[in-house]
């Protein structure tokens, strides 16, 4: 394994003015990610769960502090090199899923890579590797109202490695699953950690998704309370 | 590229609610034409009646002519100068002698201006050859236009006096018969004046041999002056009633008022008349862009999640704004094409049978017959096709502003920033 982490934060702060108050949603976190790892941000509401990931995928910016995600300062990229980063390294996965409703799931899949300008052939090769990753390759035209939940979910967990991300960041991907489905969703996760060795980084305080971390990282108000390792099986 | 198959499948994607918007926008494409086509068919009538029946190639006037004002009228005749002369015995251009009378019809006093004109002309476009019964008729052989006979009271056949004065300035008087009444959408060769042959009124006034002015048949050139060749640039001059000199040489004093300079007023008109249409086309287009950006509208409030997600897999807030202004702007591509399904049949059968005009008409100002055939011209269609395409693109990029603000952050909670 590479020794360079491919995620670092130094004192990073993040800070939403409230009228007169000021909201901590970070007050200073130092953490570093290597490539390959399968880790959560656990915490309550409120913690700066999301806050963290938003920055480390570039959508946010911290307010103090630096973050320094595969070489580039989050802090300093302008929005389109922001944009540029998310679009070739970065993939997410949201709770409520997030895919495009006019799409089918052939084309939510292939989004990402119509942005990277693959060629047709190369695009429909690895869209349809990624749905048979994920199981859904027989669901390739349905339109994302025809899907359950969890069927959803693994079309958003395919969007999102279909470009073969470094890093893919996933805020509460089981927040709307059942048991089931969400022990599909993890499992799938976790191959494709395994075998493309891209970093998993969840932001949870679902029980579930914390039996499958290796690494667990505690967040109360915007610190970093523990940051442990996990046996990584459930 | 990307973004124009991506904008293609949303708006495709998003379905009745594109397609009535689309239809909407198809409408107003086709009504603008529509309406825009039936000025420049009323234009362009009343200009090919108007070069048929009254202008002609242009004319030649006499020095003393103006056509604005009658009280020029007795000292307006003088010898057709011998080039037109030439080309009005090869039945190339038609002499006019003009003046003033007053008929006396069913009782009734009016004056009129009673114009010669030749029965075997081709100049002008009216039925003149009813005109040839024969200079032994006592009664004056009169051609009238329907207005002139609905304002006098007169028929097919109906017998009047005439009086006028003649080149002497003596006062004659004779009855006359009325040999037909002539349907002309042209006013100015209707109302307030009567036709008779040009050998009689020239005999009545003893100004034989002259002529107001000169009608040029269609597609006869000036004639050069004397000496000149017809190569020669022809020289310019002051031409009563013209606003500007036509193009001509002066023959005998005679200037040319040519096709363009009569049709200037009319143009003039068509252009005031136009400032006018042109709110019926504002209110269609006004119609067309309010569907569009009340769909941007509800767009952007409806899909802030979705910009989120966009920006999320790597789309910059340029991008997002590009992509949906460039929706916007294929609700207009794709209007175009269903509007051309419907509207080219529609518009075509029209074109073909004319629209039927109300009795009134007259009362527009403009040459239109009983139907008015709608023009439809590349450059109307083009023209409305890019207005609306560009009204659209400034339509559909107004409410997308909002996105240069947009926190991805924010977007992707369904927030506005």
């Amino acid at each position: 394994m590479n020794d360079t982490p491919i995620i670092a934060t130094t004192g990073l702060k993040k800070i939403y003015p409230m009228g007169l108050h000021k909201i901590h949603a970070l007050a200073g976190v130092d953490l570093s990610f290597d490539k390959a790892e399968f880790a959560g941000l656990v915490g309550p509401s409120g913690s700066g769960k999301t806050t963290l990931l938003n920055i480390i995928g570039s959508l946010d910016s911290p307010s103090e502090g630096s973050a320094v995600v595969l070489g580039r300062r989050i802090e300093t990229l302008s929005h389109k090199e922001a944009a540029g980063l998310r679009n070739r390294h970065i993939g997410f996965i949201f709770q409520t899923f997030n895919l495009l409703p006019v799409y089918t799931v052939y084309e939510n899949v292939e989004f990402a890579l119509l942005l990277l300008g693959d060629p047709p052939s190369e695009r429909r090769r690895k869209v349809m590797s990624a749905l048979e990753w994920v199981h859904l390759a027989d669901r390739a035209r349905s339109k994302p109202a025809q899907l359950s939940g969890g069927q959803s979910q693994r079309v958003a967990v395919a969007r999102a490695v279909v470009k073969r991300p470094d890093i893919v960041l996933a805020d509460e991907p089981t927040a709307n699953l059942d048991a089931e489905n969400s022990h599909n969703v993890l499992q799938t996760m976790e191959t494709l950690n395994r075998e493309l060795g891209t970093t998993f980084i969840f932001a949870t305080h679902d029980p579930k998704v914390m039996q499958y971390l290796r690494r667990k990282i505690t967040l109360i108000d915007g610190r970093v309370a523990a940051d442990e390792p996990q046996d990584g099986r459930p | 590229m990307t973004l124009l198959r991506l904008a293609l499948r949303n708006l495709l994607g998003a379905g009745l609610r594109t397609w009535l918007n689309v239809f909407v926008l198809s409408l107003s494409f086709v009504l603008i034409i529509f309406s825009r086509g039936l000025i420049e068919g009323m234009n362009k009538q009343a200009e090919e009646a108007m070069i048929d029946a009254e202008i002609g190639a242009g004319h030649y006037q006499h020095p003393a002519y103006d056509p604005y004002d009658p009280l020029t009228l007795p000292d307006a005749h003088g010898p057709v100068p011998a080039p037109l002369a030439g080309l009005a015995a090869a039945g190339r251009a038609a002499p006019v002698l003009v003046v003033q009378g007053t008929i006396y019809a069913e009782g009734r006093l009016f004056t009129v201006q009673i114009k010669g004109i030749d029965p075997g002309q081709t100049a002008l476009s009216i039925p003149a050859s009813v005109l040839d019964t024969g200079a032994d008729n006592p009664e004056i052989p009169v051609l009238i236009g329907e207005r002139m006979a609905k304002t006098a009271g007169l028929a097919s056949g109906d017998v009047f006096t005439i009086q006028w004065r003649d080149g002497r300035g003596t006062f004659d008087a004779r009855d006359a018969r009325v040999i037909r009444v002539m349907a002309t959408t042209v006013q100015s060769i209707d109302s307030g004046q009567i036709w008779i042959p040009l050998a009689r009124l020239q005999a009545m006034t003893g100004l034989e041999g002259q002529a107001t002015f000169v009608v040029l048949n269609q597609g006869t050139p000036p004639p050069p002056a004397p000496g000149e060749t017809a190569a020669a640039a022809p020289s310019a001059t002051a031409v009563p009633g013209a606003s500007v000199a036509g193009a001509g040489a002066v023959l005998d004093g005679w200037g040319f008022r040519s096709q363009a300079d009569f049709l200037s007023d009319l143009r003039a008109m068509v252009r005031a008349k136009n400032i006018g249409s042109s709110f019926v086309t504002v209110i269609f287009l006004a119609l067309a862009m309010l569907a569009i950006f009340d769909t941007q509208v509800l767009s952007i409030f409806r899909r802030r999640r979705e910009m989120g997600t966009l920006m999320a897999l790597g789309f910059t807030r340029a991008g997002v704004i590009g992509l949906f202004t460039l929706e916007g702007l294929l609700n207009t591509v794709l209007a175009a094409l269903i509007g051309a399904i419907y509207g080219i049949p529609i518009l075509g059968w029209v074109a073909r049978t004319g629209w039927a005009m109300p009795p009134d008409v007259d009362s527009y100002g403009f040459a239109i017959g009983e139907r008015l055939f709608p023009s439809y011209s590349l450059g109307l269609i083009a023209g409305t096709a890019l207005v609306v395409l560009l009204t659209t693109a400034v339509v559909s990029f107004l409410p997308t502003r909002r996105i240069a603000k947009l926190k991805p952050t924010d977007a992707l909670r369904g927030r506005m920033t």
